[in-house]
């Protein structure tokens, strides 16, 4: 059987271009191309009423959206800071148990475990005002009279957020964390030791500047997550109330799907992807650069 | 300045003692080496007085204070370690400065210590470097400048030169010597190589299963080692042993044969007993070296000879045991060729058969 004109090698590869072309190619070039376009899911004639950079234009001046990119960009900062902090001290603390360690590291992979979806209504009934845990508790403690507003208060709101976020991805941190204390060689500490250090000064110079590659490689990864951030805001707050808590993808979810504006959701969406290749090649960057500092292959 | 004192030391992990209630007392200033065949709890023991390990029992005191209960920062001491142990991320001069830095010294003086560490140790051109950057004996000479930059009472070294090839290693031996006439402090070296105990050492002290066997000079315990282990591991080839039986002053091997007891040693009519001879006090007439005034012949057949250039290593059999002896100004030897050998007497051991121990006259 001849394969046609192709070459042997170009053939063999045709099935993986062709998979490729259809589940990422096509709708790359089609997402792009819509977010030229005035297209509404509601018109579907709309797909081919190009109208150059306007979309762009829009989104540059849209106070909503840049609002929006600012509080992913909080929600970011804030988040990944403290589940790196509450993550490494949780490794710390699991690196030093005897026994039982390997039951509390497969409990503290739990919250991982759980749909983002039900992690959102679940803390959504966590912070109910009214028949909520944390109400409840605080007015069984007599610490408040009054239903605190979890979800509706803006800054009260990010906390409640940031707080469903750190319980699920903490041991994402933790677990790396965790597998660099186990890599670790022990003989600088001990040296670090005779040399003169506290166990906090051992700490601090030693295995902190050997744990940073695994940190940089979770911020890596939870920074992508983070940037994308959708469902548990979607349940929890669905952005609200009145945009007090909305993030890149709710707004521009809602712009594409609600308002039905595909084209304008997707120039948002370029503009917002440019947000998590930054923050990628970030950490990737300081990866690198720890790396190299310990005197790794890069 | 600090003497080190061990007393009764014990270290159990649970229900196994792998040190058994040690004593020992370094001088200021001296050299000990700990030799032992590996496990025998040398780095244990170490360990134990840099305080990386906890006392199981007895006491360990540097200069007058007892140490048991001060973490390593208190004690003053640095330590070399088998596998150098420098911190992968600093720099050569990082690495050697970090002690003074924790100890919050004024940058000018550890700028001033660390070149002058690294100039006794050639690591000036280095500096910069990091250690995935350095060769083997180049880390060891920062591990050895991170001990030095200090001027610690008392410096511990764990193995340092069992990661180097056999020339390095010689090199190294000699400059650690230097080191210390230059410094003068106290060292407690340990290391499984004998050849490094006997150049190396004030005084050894030979271990085995967690006890001292015997603590002296380098010639003294070649000399007169207490037990059949010292004799053997002390000295290279090791110490020929021979088993007999005491008969009216003489050694009656087992094929009949007989030598004399050795003039320093006694012991009762008819007791089983192991002679011992080193290869250096047992040679072929003609090639020997002047034996003393006690001196026994043995004929032997010689089976193997390894000709190492100023002597010859010959091996040969005494009554079903195989012996090494020595043939200076060396001549070809025939494949089993009987020669006749002289025995020093003066320098030949006698050791109880069951015990091992020697049975030097009182
Ligand atoms: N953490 C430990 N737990 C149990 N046994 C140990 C431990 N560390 C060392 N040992 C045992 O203690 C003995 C002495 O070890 P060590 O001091 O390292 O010997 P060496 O003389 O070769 O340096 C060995 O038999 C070793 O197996
Ligand atoms: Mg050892």
């Amino acid at each position: 059987m001849k394969l046609g004109k192709f070459p042997p090698w170009l053939a063999l590869l045709m099935p993986a271009i062709v998979l490729l072309a259809a589940v990422v190619l096509v709708p790359l070039v089609l997402s792009f191309y819509s977010s030229f376009t005035s297209y509404k899911l509601t018109k579907p004639d709309t797909l081919y009423n190009w109208i150059g950079t306007f979309n762009y234009q829009k989104a540059a001046g849209d106070i909503y959206f840049w609002t929006a990119f600012g509080r992913t960009v909080l929600l970011l900062t804030v988040a990944l800071n403290l589940e790196m902090v509450l993550g490494l001290g949780l490794a710390l603390m699991v690196s030093k148990v005897t026994r039982g360690q390997r039951l509390l590291r497969t409990m503290m992979m739990f919250p991982m475990m759980f749909s983002p979806i039900l992690v959102g209504f679940q803390f959504k009934f966590i912070f109910n005002d009214n028949v909520g845990l944390v109400n409840n508790t605080l007015q069984s403690l007599g610490l408040t009279t009054t239903a605190i507003p979890w979800l509706v208060d803006a800054h009260l709101a990010m906390f409640s957020i940031i707080s469903a976020e750190i319980w699920t991805s903490t041991s994402v941190f933790a677990i790396l964390i965790l597998a660099g204390l186990y890599a670790m060689p022990q003989d600088p500490l001990e040296a670090a030791k005779v040399d003169g250090c506290t166990p906090l000064q051992s700490f601090r110079f030693v295995t902190l500047p050997f744990l940073m590659p695994f940190i940089y490689i979770a911020m890596a990864i939870r920074s992508l997550d983070v940037a994308r951030a959708y469902d548990i805001v979607q349940i929890m707050t669905n952005g609200g109330p009145a945009r007090r808590t909305e993030l890149l993808w709710t707004l521009i979810g809602r712009t594409g799907y609600v308002d039905a504006k595909m084209g304008y959701a997707n120039a948002m969406g370029y503009i917002s992807i440019l947000l998590a290749i930054f923050f990628t090649v970030y950490f990737f960057r300081k990866l690198t650069a720890a790396r190299a500092e310990l005197g790794m292959a890069l | 300045m600090a003497q080190v004192h061990l007393r009764n030391l014990i270290k159990a992990y649970g229900a196994l003692q792998v040190v058994h209630a040690i004593n020992l007392d370094i001088a200021d200033g001296e050299f000990v080496v700990l030799v032992g065949p590996s496990g025998c709890g040398k780095s244990t023991t170490l360990r134990m007085i840099a305080g990386l390990e906890d006392i199981s029992g007895g006491e360990i005191a540097i200069g007058e204070r007892v140490v048991n209960d001060l973490p390593p920062r208190d004690r003053n001491i640095s330590m070399v370690f088998q596998n150098y142990a420098l911190y992968p991320h600093m720099t050569v001069r990082e690495n050697l400065g970090f002690s003074l830095k924790i100890a919050k010294r004024p940058q000018a003086d550890i700028d001033v210590a660390v070149n002058k560490a690294a100039d006794i140790l050639s690591l000036t051109p280095l500096m910069d470097r990091r250690p995935a950057a350095l060769s083997g004996g180049q880390r060891q000479r920062v591990a050895m400048g991170r001990a030095i930059v200090r001027h610690p009472e008392v410096f511990l070294f764990d193995e340092p030169l069992s990661n180097l090839d056999a020339k390095l290693r010689t090199q190294m031996r000699v400059e650690i010597k230097k080191l210390h006439q230059r410094l003068g402090s106290t060292i407690v070296y340990v290391t499984h190589d004998q050849v490094e105990a006997m150049t190396l050492a004030d005084r050894i002290v030979i271990m085995r299963d967690g006890h001292i066997e015997q603590v002296g000079t380098p010639i003294e315990v070649f000399d007169n080692p207490v037990n059949t282990f010292v004799a053997t591991f002390i000295g290279s080839p090791p110490m020929n042993l021979l088993e007999g039986r005491v008969d009216q002053g003489a050694v009656v091997l087992t094929d009949g044969s007989r030598l004399p007891i050795p003039p320093r040693y006694t012991a009762a009519q008819g007791a089983a007993v192991t002679y011992g001879i080193r290869a250096d006090n047992i040679m072929p007439v003609g090639h020997a070296l002047p034996a003393g005034d006690h001196i026994a012949t043995v004929d032997m057949a010689v089976t193997l000879s390894e000709p190492l250039g100023t002597e010859t290593l010959l091996f040969a059999e005494l009554a079903g045991t195989e012996v090494q002896a020595k043939m200076l100004n060396p001549r070809p030897v025939r494949g089993r060729e009987t020669m006749t050998f002289q025995i020093a007497l003066d320098k030949c051991h006698l050791f109880d058969a069951a015990t091992g121990s020697a049975l030097r006259r009182a």
